[in-house]
């Protein structure tokens, strides 16, 4: 056993999958290159696809239409309920359909510039290009997207960008974009090409020879514990920003899959780079089970404020106009309201550590619209932003029409994920990570509207041209049994893990274990991390590790649907997980994105980042349980998008 | 709050379930109906009973994973989604009763589960466009009239949860399956499959075991998204005219 800050530093890691030469002819020209599968041959060869977001959705749709044999799984009751139909804002497309100047070597430089200089250039400038086809392909699909009254369609600007190019359905475009890549799904599962398994959870993956075989997972519903095989296993099982407790995730979004996979030698990329999305509705007790978020949409026509005075406690209708601070129009006159998640994020934090925030126990700021409703008309604010002020009553019993919203950072993605090559393929060999999973296109910070972009190009266009070259190198794979010995270990871990949290029967829930890890994460890794506070988080998570497996409850059976259970094994995860954030957000000790160290700061507050030092993507390796993991760096290269302080001012 | 709850439990699809009756106290009004139901469980494990197993994911009324039948309606009082009605809605001292949802086509799987897999089969028989991935022309090439998009998006809303099929007294499925043929038959993307789009999803539908409509209405009102009943009315058309176009072939 020994301390995770004892981690060493081993050889670099390098993406040798991206083409040199000019960044635009990149991706053709990897396309090209990849190997290719005879279409006969493709349903000789099994894929495994966890997850039905839209990377996973995408993706298991694609790669069936292609021609090979796919098994998917969900753990919901039915694919069409995955986390992206959440998303409210937009998709992101360098359509230029405004004729606003946008491009799409403009969509890569706002991608990398939004991403604080911590992404890959080759990837994210094949995210902007394929924007394009994405759109197209929806609308193929049937995609209600807003349209204007000629019948072409709507744009809007979204947070951090200056130009129109976010593609919108009404405040619901992750729901739209999720039922047609899951109508696409159905279509492939009716054909017979998808053998679909809902609620079944992947509990670990099996590495054989070195290459990513197949998995474990549990039916939900029975409880029975099953392999599945294949010639190559792909993750689009979300991001992990439920090691908060609080976020905006889904109940049941979680690290399980991933993590498995990175204790089976995945390395694991940039854990710290979380980001906390500035509007979202404020807890109101500690009963809270989850943060819901409002549309940044919003922020394109509502006012940010709060009172001058510290603990003025007056009504907002009451605070006259020279007594509000709309601080982000103040520090930042140019971009205003319309500044990065992160930025905004912590403007809100700052405001309300200094006493000025409001609603109760003042983790507040106002989000106000009475401007809006003057200038367009109520009629107008409500055909735009409608959806999204009644769910904000439904919840607050506030009318944001005559009350200001008040709102507060949350939790919401994770840039972090498996580390993968300009391929989407992992360190494990046949393994591939897509959507949010993995870590590749957004840097230490994600602009608005980008993830739905980033999901379904790495569903539809991306994997399903890459993974053609590893399986056309690996035709004929040795069928893997469950009498074989690695396949007999780790169902017996899987076995051994359920059984043993069924019979500790201590005193403590599941839950109660996660709020305490969510609270410790969001003190001391949330939006602003400090040196003694990640020390000591990597103090009390082991503890907190040690209690948990003394202390929890988990009644019922492993046989049957037991949700304690289901709650109880991903809590086992991410009280791994949560140590990992904390070592990399420590040895980070540079600003940049959501990664905001209050040590590394320029003297306005702003955060200041480190390019000679930290100018790498941290890709962390995992060597046993209980030991210090190894640090892999990718150097980040930048070859068009040269690495400036990031100015919104 | 304190409030007393009768709640349907059934230990899988093949037991008996009965009304057991469970009290919680310290209910706060700005709880979330599953958040009070969580109090309970956390409850109930610390007592060594086993919680209510009830699907609910998003907590955001987007998902369509909650489905509670509250005081008799599907998704309670107010017209959201379960996890969308806050305790506000009651009062101190209310008796509330929560069953799952009630329809021979979606049989329960243990206390308020239930399987509705079948509506996933309703969409694998003909609500989607063809249109494999690298095939679509530019999106601007084919315009949509706002009215006809609008109308489409109107529809597309749905999500699925089933609160429709729980709250017609046929336990029929009109309402669910009239939205996603209405999203897509009235798009030009939709209209090569317009009339196996609606034969083969109604056969599907009927296949399942959900009831015949009778026009009750009930299923709009509990609809949390406002799908209209006029829904039904639409693809009721579209079936007639898919059946005398293709009777004519």
């Amino acid at each position: 056993m020994t301390s995770y800050l004892d981690y060493t530093t081993g050889e670099p890691v390098a993406d040798t999958k991206a083409p040199a030469g000019p960044i635009n002819e990149r991706w053709d020209k990897r396309r090209f290159e990849a190997k290719l599968v005879n279409p006969a041959n493709r349903r000789k060869q099994t894929v495994i696809v966890v997850g039905t977001g839209l990377a996973g959705g995408s993706a298991g749709a694609t790669l069936a239409e292609q021609g090979y044999h796919v098994v998917q799984f969900c753990y919901q009751d039915s694919p069409r309920r995955a986390h992206s139909i959440a998303a409210q804002g937009g998709i992101n497309a360098a359509k230029n359909y405004r004729n606003d100047g946008d491009s799409i070597h403009r969509l890569f430089y706002d991608t990398v510039k939004g991403g604080d200089f911590r992404s890959r250039e080759s990837n994210v400038h094949r995210l902007a290009q394929i924007s394009v086809e994405i759109i197209d392909q929806c609308v193929a699909q049937g995609v209600p997207f807003a349209r204007e009254y000629g019948g072409l369609l709507d744009t809007r600007s979204f947070g951090g960008v200056q130009v129109s190019r976010t593609f919108y359905a009404r405040g619901q475009t992750g729901q739209q974009l999720l039922l047609g890549a899951y109508q696409a799904l159905s279509r492939q599962i009716a054909a017979g090409n998808i053998e679909m398994h809902p609620r079944t959870e992947m509990l670990d993956l099996i590495v054989v020879d070195g290459r990513a075989r197949g998995i474990v997972a549990r039916d939900l519903i029975t409880g029975q514990i099953d392999t599945y095989y294949a010639d190559a296993v792909v993750l689009a099982s979300g991001g992990y920003g439920n090691v908060f407790y609080l976020s905006t995730n889904a109940m049941n979004s979680n690290a399980t899959a991933v993590w498995r996979a990175h204790r089976r030698g995945a390395y694991f990329a940039n854990p710290c780079f979380t980001q906390i999305h500035p509007t979202c509705i404020p807890r109101t007790g500690d009963h809270q089970s989850k943060l819901t978020l409002m549309s940044e949409s919003l922020r394109n026509d509502g006012r940010i404020w709060v009172p001058k005075a510290k603990g003025d406690t007056r009504p907002p209708n009451q605070i006259p106009e020279d007594e509000r601070d709309y601080y982000l129009e103040r520090i930042y006159p140019s971009f205003g309201n319309l500044v990065p998640r992160d930025i905004a994020s912590r403007a809100a934090k700052n405001v309300c550590d200094e006493g000025r925030g409001v609603g109760p126990g003042g983790q507040g700021v106002y989000l106000d619209f009475a401007d809006a409703i003057q200038r367009m008309g109520r009629r107008k604010v409500e055909e735009k932003y409608g959806n999204l002020f009644d769910m904000y009553e439904r919840i607050t019993a506030e009318n944001p029409y005559e009350v200001p919203m008040r709102i507060y950072p949350a939790v919401h993605y994770t840039m972090g994920g498996l580390w993968v090559d300009y391929d989407l393929q992992t360190t494990i060999p046949g393994l591939f990570a897509v959507g949010e999973a993995n870590f590749s296109d957004h840097g230490a910070n994600r602009l608005g509207a980008s993830a739905l972009m980033q999901g379904l190009a790495d569903g539809y266009f991306v994997l399903p041209a890459t993974i053609n070259d590893y399986l056309a190198r690996h035709p004929h794979q040795e069928p893997v049994t469950d009498d074989h010995p690695v396949v007999q270990e780790v169902l017996a871990e899987t076995g051994d893990r359920l059984n043993l949290l069924l019979s500790v029967d201590g005193d403590r829930t599941p839950d109660s274990f996660h709020r305490e890890l969510g609270e410790l994460m969001w003190e001391f890794c949330g939006m602003a991390r400090t040196e003694t506070g990640l020390r000591k988080a990597l103090e009390r998570i082991p503890q907190i590790r040690e209690e948990f497996w003394r202390r929890i409850k988990v009644p019922g059976t492993g046989e049957e649907l037991n949700q304690s259970l289901e709650k109880a094994n991903r809590i086992v995860d991410y009280l791994e997980l949560a140590e990992l954030m904390c070592l990399d957000a420590l040895h980070r000790s540079e600003s940049c994105g959501g990664h905001f160290r209050e040590e590394s700061q320029t003297p306005d507050g702003e955060a200041a980042r480190r390019d000679d030092e930290f100018g790498y993507a941290a890709a962390w390796e995992f060597t046993g349980t209980g030991e210090a993991p190894t640090l892999h760096k990718e150097d980040l290269v930048f070859e068009y998008v040269h690495p400036t302080q990031r100015s919104y001012a | 709050m304190k409030l007393t709850l009768r709640v349907w439990r059934q230990k899988n699809a093949d037991a008996d379930g009965t009304m057991s009756t469970y009290e919680v106290d310290g209910i706060s009004p700005d709880m979330s109906f599953l958040e009070m139901l969580d109090v309970l469980n956390e409850q109930l494990i610390l007592g060594g009973e086993d919680p209510v197993a009830f699907d609910h994911d998003c907590r955001e009324g987007i998902c369509g994973a909650c489905s509670l039948v509250i005081n008799g309606d599907a998704h309670g009082p107010e017209r959201t989604t379960t996890c969308q009605l806050h305790m506000r809605s009651f009062k101190d001292g209310d008796t509330i009763d929560i069953e799952p949802w009630r329809a021979a086509a979606f049989p329960v799987v243990k206390d308020l589960v239930v399987d509705r897999s079948a509506f996933d089969r309703i969409i694998q028989a003909g609500g989607y466009i063809t249109a494999p991935t690298g095939s679509a022309p530019e999106a601007h090439a084919t315009p949509v009239p706002k009215p006809d998009a609008d109308f489409a998006f109107e529809h597309a809303e749905c999500i699925g949860c089933g609160a429709c099929v729980a709250a017609c007294p046929n336990g029929a499925a009109m309402l669910f399956t009239s939205a996603k043929i209405n999203h897509l038959n009235v798009l030009p993307q939709g209209a090569p499959e317009r009339e196996t789009r609606v034969l083969d999803m109604v056969a599907q539908m009927d296949a399942e075991g959900f009831g015949g409509c009778t026009l009750t209405g009930e299923c709009a009102t509990a609809c949390p998204k406002g799908i209209p009943l006029m829904s039904i009315t639409s693809m009721n058309k579209e079936w007639l005219r898919a059946t005398r176009k293709v009777a004519k072939r």
